[in-house]
């Protein structure tokens, strides 16, 4: 089954393009990474696909027209929007109150049992809770609905290392199954990308690389050659040249491992470095975050 | 109880799918309201507070410097006097409350953007802004009503001991206060309110959907602004007219007009439900509110969140 189908899909503010032509296809059960540097398009694709915003082209989000099927589409989907949006005047309690009062696929219990496991306190207000406890608030809430499809858009940001650890084993161990789908944005590519089925690197509203992880690791690989065999790596046409205490590291799409092995020593790209070899061809300030 | 957070526990891990199970997405949305806005029976409790404050002192006074000895002291009217005036007096802060409460019902959830949770659930825009709406239609006449009785009862309460220490029954005052016409015109005339200002409330909620910052200035500067142009381009005020007689002309829509002067002493004989079904301009009133409310919805649905 295929959580999400989007066809020619495009989104423009006046002369603005903030999705130019985006096809894409996310089957079900499947945890896809979604990274571009800022202004990028990953927000209003997001956006689009949780039915908060018109888009030209065709998009089905569970078999369902997000823009026009909205209230339907919603018993289905659960999201995260990127930045802490939990009113800040509520109690703990209430929010579970009002979650478990209006969700029919929300399940109090788990969510009881989720935050016991925090330091969060039913009887505190949000306004009185760390930022990361606010996130931890709002991912038990997220976690005990049982939804086919999640949406993060930046779900750490701004949060410390050992929350951030955290919210993704969390949601890696407590939450994910086959029959779940999650879609996930972030600018720490690293955190992620241990967690990820599939990627998509997306800039100026197109879509660079759209792969299964696995393939990724197939298709590209970092050599990290030795200075006489630089020249003939390079004659190998990388597609990406960096330098590493001085020495050359390229980055290869569709090459015979065999013969980079024989010019130095060859690993498995990060997806960060892909992303800046990908991404960071033209000049972006701050695209490899 | 607190195990290490990032331990894995199967048990949290393997509970089977939840069942759907019922939900009352209304009522939760009003209780949500509730929540949020506690000024929105806060203000209602603290007005009533003071007026028997008040009360409690006037009686002290009579008692001190009257010497009660018989009911005919004090004429009827007189004495029922502060039990209308107190229950203006809630109604006007009830109203008050409510204008606010309108005019950030849906500008609040985008400022603080917490209007992504709220759509983050299966509680579609009609139900959220019904939700609401109820809160000045339903809500706060409700809220003003039982206010209302609870202060009226503690009034008489107090009244009956005071009368009870000059040797006068309860039973007299009762039937020289006669307060159940009174509470039946109490719920008219919130009912008929509520009616009336359907439109008022729309257009705050359609501004408050709308505007991005100001919300009180879009709300009142446009009306005015046509008045001072209609003032100017035509010599006329047909829109000041009407704004005025919407803000102002509930009582005068519900009830026969009293007695020239007379506001205060409205009786029960001057209820006129069937006038006021009949009367053209608060079925106009009910559809211009529908279509500012639907508008509001439509906003609230079509519209980038944030």
């Amino acid at each position: 089954m295929t959580a999400i189908e989007a066809k020619g899909l495009r989104k423009s503010y006046g002369k603005f393009v903030a999705l130019d032509g985006v096809d894409l296809r996310v089957e079900e059960g499947r945890i896809l990474g979604l990274i571009g540097p800022n202004g990028a398009g990953k927000s209003t694709a997001l956006n689009a696909a949780l039915g908060l915003t018109a888009f030209e082209g065709s998009l089905s989000v569970l078999g369902r027209n997000p823009w026009t099927e909205r209230d339907s589409l919603m018993t289905d989907v659960c999201f995260i929007a990127d930045v802490a949006v939990l009113p800040r005047w509520m109690k703990v309690s209430q929010a579970v109150d009002y979650v478990a009062g209006v969700h029919p696929r929300f399940d109090r219990a788990k969510a009881e049992a989720l935050l016991a496991k925090t330091a969060i306190k039913m009887t505190s207000r949000v306004r009185q809770l760390s930022k990361g406890m606010v996130t931890q608030l709002h991912l038990a809430l997220v976690m005990s609905i049982d939804a086919r499809l999640l949406v993060l858009d930046e779900p750490t940001l701004g949060l410390d290392i050992i929350y951030r650890k955290q919210f993704y084993d969390s949601l890696l161990n407590d939450y994910f199954d086959k029959s779940r789908t999650i879609i996930v944005t972030t600018h720490q590519v690293e955190e992620i990308e241990h967690i990820l089925t599939d990627v998509v690197f997306i800039d100026r509203g197109k879509i660079l690389l759209d792969s299964a992880m696995d393939a990724v690791a197939e298709r590209y690989a970092e050599l990290m050659v030795t200075p006489e065999n630089l020249a003939a790596a390079r004659a190998l046409k990388p597609i990406h040249e960096r330098q590493v205490f001085g020495r050359g590291v390229l980055l290869f799409a569709d090459v015979n491992r065999a013969t980079l092995t024989a010019l130095g020593e060859v690993r498995a790209p990060s997806l960060a470095d892909l992303f800046v070899a990908i991404v960071g061809g033209a000049a972006h300030q701050g695209a490899a975050a | 109880m607190s195990a290490p957070s990032d331990t894995f526990d199967p048990a949290i891990a393997a509970t089977t799918p939840a069942p759907s199970h019922a939900v009352r997405p209304f009522y939760w949305s009003v209780r949500r309201e509730l929540w949020e806005n506690k000024s929105l029976y806060i203000a209602p409790v603290a007005t009533a507070a003071v007026v028997l404050l008040g009360f409690l002192v006037s009686m002290s006074m009579l008692s001190h410097f009257h010497k009660l000895s018989s009911l005919a002291d004090l004429d009827a009217s007189e004495m029922a006097a502060p039990y209308g005036f107190s229950a203006m007096l809630v109604m006007l802060a009830g109203f008050v409350v409510a204008l606010f409460y309108s005019l950030g019902a849906l500008h609040n959830e985008r400022r603080d953007r917490s209007i992504l949770f709220w759509k983050s659930m299966p509680v579609s825009d009609l139900l959220t802004v019904l939700s609401k709406a109820a809160i000045p239609l339903l809500i706060m006449p409700a809220i003003v009503l039982g206010v209302v009785l609870g202060l009226q009862v503690m009034m008489l309460v107090v009244e009956m001991v005071v009368f009870a220490a000059h040797g006068l029954g309860p039973m007299a005052l009762l039937s020289s206060l006669d307060p159940a016409p009174r509470e039946l015109m109490l719920v008219y005339g919130l009912i008929t309110a509520a009616i009336w200002y359907v439109p008022v409330f729309g257009w705050l909620f359609l501004v408050s959907g709308w505007a991005r910052r100001v919300t009180f200035l879009w709300a009142i500067l446009p009306p005015i602004g046509l008045c001072v142009f209609e003032q100017i381009a035509l010599g006329t005020h047909h829109v000041a007219d009407l704004l005025g007689h919407r803000l102002f002309g509930a009582a005068g829509a519900a009830f026969n007009s009293p007695t020239p002067g007379g506001a205060l002493h409205i009786m029960l004989a001057d209820m006129d439900p069937l006038g006021f079904i009949g009367r053209i301009d608060v079925w106009l009133g009910i559809v211009i509110g529908a279509a500012f409310f639907g508008a509001a919805v439509w906003l609230r649905r079509y519209r980038d969140p944030i």
